[in-house]
């Protein structure tokens, strides 16, 4: 196999491992949101299950979750792809993150604030989604975008779940064509690339949200 | 006369251990400026912030307009507290504007006034809009609009947070010492405001440790002292000689906002 085909096959697994890893955290990041919002509900049927979750989800390995979920679904009467069972575990996972990360930022609202929209007549939703959500995700951005960046490293374990992602396919392509250094060196590059997008789009993020600060 | 926009009887509110107001009845004429005045720690923030349920009371009631506000109190003296849609209802007749300001700052000055209408009251974007630009023109400030509350000096801050009270047509306007965190030079035209407000005959109750523009705009005085109303009346009869030594001796600490003009 020539190079060039090895970097076609490369980018076919890069290919998975970003829309993988991407969904995962849009996913994620819409379900913290609620779970960050349940944690701080003064209403115990909602804060006690969203804090067992986020426990669970930060207290066990991925690679635990990923097969649990891969061999849980199927078992409960749902049929789930491979790819299924990662964007699923992986959103979860960076869900329990995310939701702890904005529990930070939601905290530190400045109390004014929910008082102002108290006035304003906002009910306790539209506080949340109008005024201390985005609050709290600009205080949060670089946490947010820490966990992002963790979570597309950490999508090299949804191979265990059959998905044939960059890390798999590298493995894979060594095994066959015995050449392990050039390829685990071409895949560093790529992962190197892929969160260096990410950076990117999160200091783009911060600098759009700036609400007119120099 | 009409009667009073609020009624307060027998006001009690403590914060843990402490009790802070201790038996307040005060009325709050209709298009009138009542104006709270005391020593910092008598409890002024407390009570206006009782008035918007900001803060529940301990015992004693409030109504807003003969309604009750936060809680019902039943033929034993018991009360409950009422459910937080009643609450909001309650409240549509209030406005309140903040010592700091408490614009949202992800949010323009017309996002800031436009958010109730728009999430609220359910107005369409455009509707929404134009009735906030009417509140920025009243407070001076429609060419600044699209600026976001970082982008605005403590005054003109002040004047937009004044207007989003304003564009949800509160028939109550409470302040809270509204000029305390400006720069001297900033006050004035925060002031001006209100003063313009007060000859539009809005009923409003002012904090404020401006002892000039209590005196010349307020209608009605309230002292407040340690928790307890210590006089109430019209300026003339509030500032005139002889005059309470509670008074005399607080007015004493506030020679330069304006009181010396009392002395
Ligand atoms: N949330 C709270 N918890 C505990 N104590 C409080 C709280 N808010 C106010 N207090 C206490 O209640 C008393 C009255 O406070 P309040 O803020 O009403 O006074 P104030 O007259 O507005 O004073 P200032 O002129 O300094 O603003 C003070 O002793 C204050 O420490
Ligand atoms: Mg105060």
């Amino acid at each position: 196999m020539n190079s060039w085909k090895l970097w076609m096959l490369l980018l076919q697994g890069a290919g998975l491992t970003v829309a993988v890893s991407l969904l995962s955290i849009a996913i994620g990041l819409a379900i913290g949101a609620v779970i960050s919002a349940g944690m701080l509900s003064s209403k115990q049927v909602f804060a006690v299950p969203s804090r067992l979750f986020v426990s669970f989800f930060r207290g066990v390995p991925l690679l635990v979750q990923l097969l649990l979920i891969y061999n849980l679904l199927p078992a409960i009467g749902i049929n789930v792809s491979s790819v299924g069972a990662a964007i699923t575990g992986l959103s979860l996972c960076t869900a329990a993150y995310q939701a702890e990360n904005l529990r930070g930022g939601l905290m530190s609202v400045p109390k004014g604030l929910i008082e102002a929209a108290e006035m304003a007549g906002l009910n306790a939703t539209q506080q949340f989604r109008r005024i201390r959500l985005p609050i709290a995700f600009r205080l949060t951005l670089p946490a947010i975008i820490n966990e992002a960046i963790m979570i597309l490293k950490a999508s090299s374990l949804v191979s265990v779940v059959g998905v044939v992602e960059l890390t798999r396919m590298t493995q894979d392509l060594s095994a066959s064509t015995y050449r392990p250094l050039e390829l685990f060196a071409m895949a560093g590059v790529i992962y190197f690339i892929i969160n260096w997008g990410l950076s990117f789009i999160g200091s783009y993020t911060e600098n759009a949200i700036r609400w007119g600060r120099p | 006369m009409s009667h009073p926009a609020v009624t307060i009887r027998g006001l009690h509110k403590s914060f843990g251990a402490v009790e802070v107001l201790r038996g307040i009845d005060l009325d709050i004429p209709r298009a009138q400026v009542t104006c709270l005045i005391g020593p910092s720690g008598s409890g002024k923030s407390t009570l206006l912030r009782c008035m918007a349920f900001l803060e529940e009371t301990s015992s004693g009631s409030i109504l807003i307009d003969d309604a009750p506000l936060g809680f019902r109190t039943h033929a034993d003296g018991s009360r409950t507290r009422l459910p937080a849609a009643d609450i909001r209802t309650a409240r549509r007749k209030i406005g309140m504007v903040f010592q700091q300001f408490n614009l949202w700052p992800h949010m323009t000055a017309l996002g800031n006034v436009s958010e109730a209408l728009k999430t609220v009251q359910k107005l369409g974007r455009r509707e929404a809009e134009d009735r906030a630009m009417v509140q920025l023109k009243k407070v001076g400030l429609a060419e600044r609009a699209d600026h976001f509350p970082s982008q605005l000096s403590g005054g003109q801050q002040q004047r937009v947070a004044i207007a989003r009270a304003l564009a949800l047509e509160p028939e109550i306007m409470l302040f809270d010492e509204p000029t305390s965190s400006l720069d001297p030079e900033l006050t004035g035209e925060v002031l001006n405001v209100m003063r313009a407000l007060a000859d539009d005959g809005m009923t409003m109750v002012v904090v404020s440790h401006e002892i000039g523009f209590s005196a010349s705009v307020g209608q009605k005085i309230a002292f407040l002292d340690q928790g307890q109303l210590l006089l109430t009346g019209t300026p003339t009869e509030v500032f005139g000689k002889p005059r309470h030594p509670r008074l005399d001796q607080f007015l004493e600490t506030y020679l330069d906002r304006g009181a010396a003009m009392l002395l």
